[in-house]
């Protein structure tokens, strides 16, 4: 029996769209609940990104918990570095007890990118020591081997960068986590599909299923920014000459054309078995994607 | 070797201040090695002090100094217990274990750190120190083709590279190296890749608890009877 809708969604063979939100820097979250009102019966789960950049935030699992609270199907960002053993498995646990079956396991980008860099990065543990250590969980005891009143349950995804310059080193660690059990991966944008293609024919031979990460970029300016400050993000040259070609104010919806462009090729191609795609603050405009990409409520 | 910054002289006089006679002492192992309180350094530091006093018509303050062979060994901290007990503070340009090693040995003498230290390193090139060893007291370097990830991965972690990484640097520096790419690089080379593949567990915090402390076992190796 599949964990969650999602869970069920990814085995079931039709094309599956996960979405992300941001959680929002202060106490006031209507924002965030808007967005996710707009988007929650138009994609198949949506992800709740974990001080994203490390730049501090409202907390995933409390994104989380209002996705579901909201009727959502919510995936959990969980980062290592912010918290150690005690710390994840408690976080886990209390997913679990509010009806959070996702998990995105997650390195974490550098304190040193975020906003608070003079704390204490934590990486107790790693991406794929998490994964591990929420298997030993679900066989019912923590990370110290003692008994678990309840073991939880979840479907494990983790993230890839199918776009990385040095590619075989990301390869090694994909292996990893797929034997450590991830069934999905939402993988970092993908702005070449050329190297999207090189992975999958490498990733196909495991049967996790790979969500390729589309990056909604909203001008020119952005994606050299995006360059120059964001880890792993490589926009091509191609890419950022298309968005300059943009009438001005008229960048977004330039970003908007790519991202469909993308999101169609890899269906038609039958590239990736779905897409995660990240508006990163322009949330809004999901809709507006899905429906020109001619995958507009999804989900029943 | 251990690796140190000189403080500013700002922030060395304001520490030393209250005290009338300062006796600054050098080390002659590490702090001299790194340029940061060897007998030249301690020297420069001396006539600093000396000509900043000048400058603002103090004549309340005397310096002296003396550089010792090792701060860190009783045996040659000794060795000046005379000229220590002629002053009213140290300002030591050891390391941090200089600075302690000194303090534990006169409980009554204010002792104050005259650098920062920083890591344990090697030379790059003239004037350059890189860090390389964390002293974690678990070496894995074995695993690793002797790039230590502890030490060299900002994220310090196990199974491999994070997505961070660019053109073969850290996410964090455009100047620094992924030391994931590195070790991937000399594990192939070596013909060793099956190294990387395999899975690493959580470190043991629990292993290396401080403060840590080795006795020595003279001529026995781990879980070998040596008679």
């Amino acid at each position: 029996m599949a964990e969650s809708l999602f869970q069920e969604k990814l085995h079931s063979g039709q094309f599956v769209v996960t979405t992300e939100v941001g959680p929002p820097k202060g106490a006031d979250i209507s924002e965030m609940v808007h967005h996710i009102d707009l988007l929650k019966d138009k994609v198949d789960a949506i992800n709740v990104t974990d001080h994203q950049s490390s730049v501090m935030r409202f907390p995933s699992l409390g994104g989380c918990i209002v996705v579901k609270e909201h009727g959502g199907e919510p995936i959990l960002q969980v980062t290592c570095r912010d918290r150690n053993r005690l710390a994840l498995q408690a976080d886990l646990l209390f997913a679990y007890s509010r009806g959070i079956r996702n998990v995105l396991c997650l390195t974490g980008d550098s304190i040193d990118v975020g906003d608070h860099k003079e704390v204490k990065p934590v990486f107790d543990v790693d991406s794929v020591q998490l994964m591990k250590l929420i298997k030993t969980m679900e066989s019912g005891t923590d990370a110290a081997g003692n008994e678990l009143k309840g073991a939880p349950k979840f479907c494990i995804g983790a993230s890839v960068h199918p776009e990385a310059d040095v590619i075989e080193p990301q390869l090694v660690k994909f292996d990893k986590k797929v034997a450590a059990g991830a069934e999905f991966f939402q993988t970092q944008g993908i702005f070449d599909l050329a190297s999207l293609r090189r992975f999958m024919q490498y990733a196909s031979q495991f049967n996790a299923k790979i969500l390729a990460g589309i990056i909604v970029l909203s001008s020119a300016r952005m994606a050299k920014y995006m360059n120059d400050n964001v880890p792993g993000i490589l926009v091509p040259q191609a890419l950022i000459d298309e968005l300059a070609t943009a009438e001005k104010g008229k960048g977004l919806q330039k970003g908007m054309e790519i991202a469909v462009r993308f999101i169609k090729t890899i269906r038609e191609e039958k590239l990736c078995p779905g897409v995660h795609i990240m508006a990163v603050g322009n949330e809004g405009i999901v809709p507006s994607i899905l429906e020109a990409a001619e995958l507009a409520a999804i989900s029943s | 070797m251990i690796v140190a910054e000189q403080k500013s002289l700002e922030e060395i006089r304001r520490m030393i201040t209250p005290y009338q006679r300062v006796l600054i002492v050098g080390c002659g192992t590490c702090m001299t090695v790194c340029d940061a309180g060897g007998e030249r350094e301690v020297s420069f530091l001396h006539s600093a002090l000396r000509l900043a006093q000048a400058k603002t018509g103090d004549s309340q303050h005397s310096f002296s100094e003396h550089t010792v062979k090792r701060q860190c060994d009783p045996e040659f901290i000794d060795l000046i217990a005379d000229k220590i007990a002629e002053v009213d503070a140290v300002l030591s340009l050891g390391c941090g274990i200089g600075v302690q090693a000194i303090a534990e040995r006169f409980p009554d003498m204010p002792v104050f750190p005259g650098v920062n230290t920083s890591f344990m390193g090697m030379a790059k090139e003239l004037g350059v120190w890189d860090e390389r060893c964390a002293g974690c007291g678990d070496c894995r370097l074995e695993e690793t083709a002797g790039i230590c990830p502890i030490t060299r991965c900002t994220k310090g972690i196990l199974n491999g590279p994070c997505a961070g990484t660019k053109n073969g640097k850290c996410e964090v520096s455009k100047d620094m190296d992924c030391a994931w790419v590195l070790i991937y690089r000399r594990l192939e080379r070596l013909q060793q890749l099956d190294k990387m593949r395999r899975y690493y567990p959580p470190r043991n915090y629990r292993a290396v608890p401080r403060p840590k402390r080795i006795v020595s076992k003279v001529g026995t190796a781990a879980g070998e009877s040596n008679g």
